[in-house]
């Protein structure tokens, strides 16, 4: 139906532009962003709960971390943000955190060590779903008294174990790594929720913003904080409106209603390079396109059929038409921009060369095999193309498409025989896909590691999940980034995953609004720095 | 003697008793009717093939968390102990949290419903005050170019796709006229300035005095107000022509004309004066039709109504916004089934 709408809408300009007619154009306040995004997907602003894209976009700029990212300059990797320097100790288990002087919360708390030590402690008490972005480090609500300890303006965290620093400090930079305001927090704690519930709705941060109101399904609106230690910001308002549909933002963003559209489809793109006074930006983001190849399925558990099947992918042939300005290739299972990211593309569509690795491995006659995807239009016209590859090679491929429940729930029972997926990093930091596409340590069904795709896949690699630790405790950073370099290669050499495409996120903007950064692959959207 | 008095009490008091047997029986049919709608509704989220608890920890959850998520949701007991909890809490007023938005779903539906009140009730004022005319001239000059234009302009209404004529009106008359405002309910910065009363922000903004938001919330409204409308529009001259037809033709009419009685006074008075009763029920359910929300106009022009909230909360398995938002729904169908009712009997004297 979206084609459909498109289409129509597409005959309408075209027929527009047939006219010559000078419209009346609006024009946003020049201290306030309006944005236009689908923000359907928030359910909790509570940092210690929060795991969506609309969520942490809202949270990224609501409240300030121990350390973050620069938006200018997101390749420079994590500094300094409520604590302004770190020392590890001698055997690299402890790192003790020096908190910045004179910043305050949005209340007009100063923020202290003691929250930071709160905040950190409570994302661990209230164990909810990106709670193991910092638990993986060993803390647990048990320990947490003696593993995370603030002391007069310092914080000392503790982990189980000797880790590289880069990854506990990327970790920091994620959702849950946000300092929440103790004292306000736990005025409105109720049953021993710490806040919980209240923390859902409102907020209680130390960033360039607070909240100003969420209307769920209709609207965020973020307020400047003049309490935020990086001083006055330019966008004393920022609105992100919910808006769903990618023509409505195109016209909204013509008419100037609004400065920024997050969600405009491939037609849109190309009809707003067109008008005046819009500019297009396109950005990399984290996500990444995939099939992986069930290895109960004795067939598919052939390395030779895998290589065949990556060289039935037609890269090129997707890329640049149905996915065009929406995905690029790329191979490895690190998003490009994350350390130790490869471009190598070592696999392109290569028919003949498919059919010798399938007559090698004994199936020359082909097979059939069935693809699992989820209801949604870009990956279903993934899964008809890899039908129409597969197909020259003889193998009969039968398309199940089914909603989340449906088709996670047979990735997660591992009885699909091909998935087509899409994958996001949980946090900054390499291991955030290592530790899923390349760690399995324990391969039998009673292990129940649905988290991992690898296991998901059966893939059973106890040498690849060594070289993953190794990876996760090397604190040398090129060191670190060779280890993944390689790590990526064997990967795409031997594994049962086929890594197809990157995301590209494109925004229309007004061409006045200067120094949006959307965050790229590795953090979420940022307004403090936005000028019109 | 006291036998006849006890009998005369007896009687005095019996209009009153058969009223109160009426407003029981009315009540116990709203009640098995809300029931019965509270059950399928729970039943069908239960079978449908999506996961509430994945909803809430999402895909990444640990099995741990997953398990504790479901059992909080109490989906561990049997379907009818579910039941009987959530029909419990809603006894008590309670819908439970939204899933999706965090909200008490209670609390949602007083913010999206009044906006989707708002622009149904606009629709449909546009549908009687354009539609009953039209249909009833349309019935009067049966066969003429007159009534080919009523049912060309039904016969869009009824067949053009919603999406197709609200991106066209957009495109055209806030693209590229500028004339109205375009999607949502005002201009951003004019949000959260006046106090809700109602929800109905043309109400609200008339109560606080500020013009400047009731002019800024109808520039909003009247094109997802007039398309609604136009589909009311449709339907009810539609049936209008239909009834009036039926009635222009009976023998009464004749007589009337043969007495010479004019023109205006047989359409108006008997004509239409005999197809009032027909005509509230065609109005109710159009009305009623428009306050489920229409899930498309709402979409394309960001209007946050119970149409699309339902939707999305369905597509999202949160299933406590979607049964808070159906029983609503069907309170509002059962509302407007009694409301008509009594307006059968303030118009025909027989349905007393």
């Amino acid at each position: 139906m979206n084609a459909i709408r498109s289409a129509i809408f597409g005959t309408a300009v075209a027929l527009a532009a047939g006219v010559t007619f000078v419209p009346v154009l609006a024009e946003t306040p020049a201290n306030m962003l309006v944005i236009a995004n689908r923000i359907d997907d928030i359910t909790t602003l509570d940092p210690a709960q929060s795991f969506e894209f609309a969520g942490s976009d809202v949270s990224r700029n609501i409240y300030s971390k121990l350390v973050n990212f620069d938006p200018t300059n997101l390749d420079a990797g994590y500094g300094p943000d409520l604590a302004v320097s770190w020392t590890v100790s001698e055997d690299g288990k402890s790192i003790t955190f020096t908190m910045r002087e004179g910043a305050q919360f949005a209340s007009g708390n100063p923020v202290t060590a003691a929250d930071a030590e709160y905040s950190l402690r409570r994302v661990i008490i209230l164990n909810k779903t990106p709670s193991f972005i910092l638990s993986q480090f060993g803390f647990t609500p048990e320990n947490v008294a003696e593993t995370i300890v603030a002391d007069g303006n310092t914080l000392t965290i503790t982990t189980d174990q000797r880790y590289a620093t880069s990854f506990v400090l990327n970790c920091l930079t994620s959702t849950v790594g946000g300092i929440v305001d103790s004292k306000t927090v736990m005025e409105h704690e109720v049953d021993g929720d710490m806040g919980n519930e209240w923390l859902r709705t409102n907020t209680a941060g130390s960033g360039a913003y607070t909240l100003g109101s969420w209307k769920p399904n209709e609207s965020v609106t973020l307020i400047a904080n003049p309490n935020w230690y990086g001083g006055e910001v330019a966008m004393q308002r920022v609105v992100v409106r919910h808006v769903q549909e990618s023509a409505t933002q195109r016209l909204m963003l013509e008419r100037g209603d609004i400065d920024v559209a997050r969600n405009l489809s491939p037609e849109d793109i190309t009809g707003v390079m067109q008008a005046d006074g819009v500019a297009v930006d396109s950005e990399l983001r984290g996500r990444l396109m995939y099939i992986s190849l069930n290895q109960k399925n004795e067939v598919l558990a052939n390395p030779l059929v895998a290589e065949a099947l990556k060289y039935l992918i037609d890269y090129e042939g997707m890329q640049d038409s149905f996915l065009k300005g929406q995905y690029t290739i790329h191979q490895g299972f690190l998003p490009a921009t994350y350390l130790g990211a490869i471009d190598d593309q070592p696999y392109s569509l290569d028919i003949d060369k498919a059919k010798a690795l399938l007559a090698e491995a004994g199936h020359g006659d082909g097979f059939e095999v069935g693809i699992v995807v989820r209801e949604a239009q870009e990956r279903i016209d993934i899964a008809q193309s890899l039908q129409n590859t597969f197909g020259k090679a003889g193998i009969t491929v039968n398309i199940t498409v089914g909603t989340a429940k449906q088709i996670l729930g047979e990735y997660r029972a591992r009885t699909h025989d091909i998935y087509l997926g899409a994958w996001g990093p949980d946090y900054p930091d390499p291991n955030t896909n290592a530790g899923t596409f390349a760690f399995n340590p324990d391969n039998s069904d009673e292990a129940g590691a649905t988290g991992l795709l690898a296991w998901r896949n059966s893939w059973h690699i106890p040498e690849m999940s060594e070289a993953t630790l190794a990876a996760v405790v090397e604190n040398d950073r090129d060191t670190r980034a060779t280890m993944y370099q390689e790590l990526q290669r064997e990967h795409m050499r031997t594994s049962p995953f086929a890594v197809m495409f990157q995301k590209i996120e494109q925004t229309g903007r007004a061409d006045n609004v200067e120094g949006l950064s959307l965050g790229g692959a590795i953090t979420a959207v940022s307004y403090w720095n936005v000028t019109k | 003697m006291a036998h006849s008095e006890m009998v005369s009490k007896g009687r005095r008091r019996s209009p009153l008793f058969g009223m109160l047997i009426k407003a029981g029986k009315t009540l116990v049919a709203i009640a098995v009717t809300m029931l019965g709608l509270l059950f399928m509704t729970f039943i069908i989220g239960r079978v449908m093939p999506v996961d509430p608890v994945l909803s809430i920890v999402g895909e990444r959850a640990s099995q741990e968390i997953y398990d504790r998520e479901f059992l909080k949701l109490g989906l561990d007991k049997p379907l009818i102990v579910q039941f009987l909890y959530y029909l419990n809490d809603v006894l008590h007023g309670d819908f439970g949290i939204s899933l999706r938005t965090g909200f008490p779903v209670w609390g949602d539906i007083k913010r999206v419903f009044p906006a989707t009140m708002e622009l149904a009730t606009l629709g449909t004022i546009m549908g009687v005050f354009i539609g009953v005319p039209l249909g009833v001239l349309a019935a009067v000059k049966r066969g003429t170019w007159i009534d080919q234009i009523a049912r060309v302009v039904a016969l869009i209404g009824y067949s053009m796709p919603v999406f197709w004529i609200g991106l066209i009106g957009l495109l055209v008359l806030y693209g590229w006229l500028g004339w109205i405002d375009g999607p949502g309910r005002l201009d951003v910065f004019n949000e959260d300035i006046i106090p809700t009363v109602t929800g109905m922000i043309l109400i609200d903004s008339a109560l606080a005095r500020n013009w400047v938001i009731f002019k800024d919330a109808l520039s909003h409204i009247i094109l997802p107000a007039t398309l609604l409308g136009y589909y009311s529009l449709a339907y009810i001259s539609r049936m209008t022509r239909s009834f009036m037809l039926e009635q222009l033709s009976s023998e009464y009419i004749v007589t009337a004309r043969v007495k010479g009685m004019s023109e205006t006074a047989v359409i108006w008075k008997h004509a239409f004066g005999n197809i009032k009763v027909q005509l509230i029920t065609v109005i109710a359910l159009s009305y009623a039709g428009l306050l489920e929300g229409s899930v498309l106009t709402e979409i394309i022009f960001s209007w946050p109504g119970i149409g699309s909230y339902i939707t999305t909360s369905l597509l999202s398995a949160d299933m406590n916004a979607v049964m808070g938002g159906t029983v609503v729904v069907g309170l509002v169908f059962v509302l407007l089934n009694i409301f008509a009712d009594l307006l059968y009997k303030f118009f025909d004297p027989r349905a007393k």
